[in-house]
């Protein structure tokens, strides 16, 4: 810094890219502050105006509240706005009111002071539980407490922002992220927090950058600090200088002229100029993404998570609330096909049952799980098969290891399937079945598995991961993480072999087919359906337009006979420049030099 | 006075959701209603206190009802515990 700290010199911080775009303006440091809460007595005469000074304090949480809930539902949907219907009927809870009231007039204290001794009784219980999910109901009790002591203290809450910040914050909770979104934000940058965490998913639905996994961001910014948020590559540039500057509103003006451009391919196919047509689908997460997918030009969904009806809940849906979803989507998606991977839970995904395990990406995860507790998953079959009436549903299993794995899932559908005919309800009888490849033993395996299946999808996220043993969330292996691999893109060639050679389609529902740099190699390597998230899908079908599939699988043939990770990516950049200059690649600029 | 003891019977035991159809079917009566469990006593019209319990799958609750409708107050709230609030 120099001399008086009028200049500050640039740094960078690395993340993760949580969402696309790039976002250039000044921070906004969201931290969360715990009022204090200070006691004091009253004399007689205060005690009545102390309780008012409190029903009014309640009154104005409720209406917070309240307004978090109505837009919670608008933007989530009803099941995962429960949380905040919770914190409601505990602040309607009469006893406690009663107690506050109480209180207030035997012990003759502020309310700030007796509204948190109360409740922290519960919350001590709560922690008390050695139960996560009883530790998640104290952190909303906590809320709560607090919501009602700022009111108290008639603090402002800051759902009201100067101008349009990038909002940098520790962590952001479901209700933070949805305050925030109602004021004219430019992005997300978060200490904490994973690529697939709630802040992120909300920010690729409202179409904002977003960074996640930063570290120590909100130690090293202070609001008002100059920054560049790049949710292509995943840094924050902080006191940029005005060279930096200048170079990324130019990389912003070149996405965005692209992607008008691209806009004009909505309702195109994903066809190679020498007449080659694949499959180009939507990862979907949220039923409001629906309406996204189709403007961004896909039309079916390869990848339906459908643990997102878990969020926010404490115990598994009824079969009848999953067939309300997983009909209404159906529906929507009609008359293409909705592929729906049954609830991959464990690993890093939701838990219902917290269960403390060493590791838990090698322990009790996707259909292992279904495999020990088959009454669950005969639920979920149950709905997903009801809801397939009009034919345009498959179903996927995650983290199938075997054969056997994959032949006892099948007997649990033929069970379901038995179940339904003895309930007299229709469903389609020749639904197509998919197996997940994300496992090193299922990709070796492949074509003894394709053989008993429809489809199989790789899933590439997780197969990266167990094939270089790198845990891609642990900071200080994460670099080792590399999609382009040679041990990597052979396996995927592995697999699309040994599907074909069985007739099957093969598709890759990871994020590698998302990424620009891997289009050429998926396509050129015989790759059949494209499973993107919405963002991403323009792109993805203007290079599959641009490229001739002949030269695409001379491309592959090369890089598949290329030893390190540098050299493929370096080819495919080389290939993409010639193929198709006009996409810009994100990691052209920022990835080398900050890796 | 009427006391009854039962058993929790469904999977995720007394969650947000059964806990909010519990005190939603006790404010009904007039009766007062407390449920103890290991030396706790909890208001069973109160939702925060409710869900205080922490009470799983197999946990065993005392539920006692006071009031002039306590017969008809302990057979409902009963009646819930046994149908397994309908999550079963």
């Amino acid at each position: 810094m120099s001399p008086g700290g009028t200049h500050n010199s640039e740094f960078i911080l690395k993340g993760f890219p949580a969402s696309p775009g790039i976002a250039i303006g000044r921070a906004y440091l969201y931290t969360k502050r715990v009022p204090v809460v200070e006691e004091w007595s009253l004399c007689d005469g205060e005690i009545e105006e102390e309780i008012e000074r409190l029903m009014h304090a309640i009154a104005k949480s409720e209406k917070e509240l309240n307004k978090i809930l109505s837009f919670a539902r608008q933007k989530l949907g009803e099941a995962k706005a429960k949380i905040f219907e919770a914190q409601l009927m505990i602040l309607h809870d009469p006893y406690l009111n009663d107690a506050f009231a109480k209180r207030i007039r035997s012990e003759k204290k502020n309310a700030e002071y007796i509204v948190s001794t109360e409740v922290e009784k519960y919350q001590k219980l709560m922690l008390a539980a050695h139960d996560e999910y009883m530790h998640e109901r104290a952190h909303d009790v906590e809320d709560l407490k607090n919501r009602i002591v700022r009111n108290l203290q008639e603090e402002k809450l800051i759902s009201r922002l100067e101008g349009s910040p990038v909002i940098v914050s520790d962590r952001l909770t479901p209700a933070d992220t949805m305050i925030l979104s109602r004021n004219e934000i430019l992005g997300y940058a978060t200490n904490l927090g994973g690529i697939t965490s709630h802040a992120a998913l909300l920010a690729r639905s409202l179409k904002l950058p977003a960074v996640v996994g930063l570290g120590d961001a909100t130690a090293r910014i202070a609001t008002g600090d100059s920054v560049i948020l790049d949710g292509y590559a995943g840094v924050l540039v902080v006191h940029p200088t005005g060279k930096r500057i200048e170079e990324y509103e130019a990389k912003r003006e070149r996405f965005v002229q692209f992607e008008a451009k691209l806009t004009g391919l909505r309702d195109l196919p994903a066809k190679t100029l020498d007449g080659h047509t694949v499959e180009l689908a939507a990862n979907l997460e949220f039923e409001e993404e629906i309406d996204l997918i189709r403007f961004q030009g896909a039309h079916g969904v390869g990848l339906y998570r459908t643990e997102s009806l878990l969020m926010g809940r404490d115990s598994f849906p009824s079969e009848d609330e999953q067939y309300a979803n997983y009909k209404k989507i159906a529906d929507r998606i009609y008359p293409h096909t909705l592929i729906m991977r049954t609830f991959d839970i464990g690993g890093d995904k939701v838990e219902l049952q917290s269960i403390e395990e060493a590791n838990p990406f090698l322990g009790w995860r996707g259909i292992r799980v279904f495999l020990d507790r088959p009454e669950l998953f005969l639920n979920q079959l149950c709905a997903m098969l009801r809801a397939s009436t009009r034919k345009n549903i498959a179903i996927m299993f995650p983290m199938v290891t075997s054969v056997g794995e994959l032949r006892k899932a099948k007997e649990y559908l033929d069970q379901a399937k038995a179940d339904l005919r003895g309930r007299k309800l229709r469903f389609d009888e020749k639904l197509r079945i998919g197996v997940m490849i994300e496992v090193p033993s299922a990709a070796l395996m492949a074509e003894d598995i394709a053989r008993e299946v429809d489809f199989l999808s790789i899933g590439t996220n997780d197969l990266v991961q167990y094939l270089l043993a790198v845990d891609r969330g642990n900071s200080i292996v994460s670099k080792l993480y590399q999609q382009f691999h040679p041990a990597v893109v052979r396996t995927l060639k592995h697999i699309i072999d040994a599907g074909h050679k069985q007739g099957k389609w093969v598709g890759v529902c990871g994020e590698i087919a998302g990424d620009p740099l891997a289009t050429i190699l998926l396509l050129g390597m015989g790759l059949d359906e494209f499973s993107v998230i919405p963002a991403f899908l323009p792109e993805i079908k203007k290079i599959i337009r641009t490229v001739a599939y002949q030269k695409a699988q001379h491309v592959a043939k090369t890089v598949l006979t290329l030893s390190t990770a540098e050299e493929i990516e370096a080819h495919l950049a080389s290939a993409m420049h010639t193929m198709c200059p006009e996409i810009p690649l994100p990691r052209d600029t920022m990835d080398k030099e900050f890796q | 006075m009427v006391e009854r003891e039962i058993v929790i019977k469904n999977r995720a035991g007394l969650h947000t959701r059964p806990a909010a159809t519990l005190v939603k079917t006790a404010a009904k009566f007039k009766a007062d209603f407390f449920i103890y469990k290991d030396g706790l006593e909890i208001n069973g019209k109160s939702i925060i206190g409710v869900m205080t319990l922490a009470a799983e799958q197999g946990a065993r609750l005392v539920l006692r009802f006071e009031g002039e409708d306590e017969e008809e107050a302990a057979n409902a709230v009963t009646e819930l515990f046994e149908r397994g609030f309908d999550e079963m």
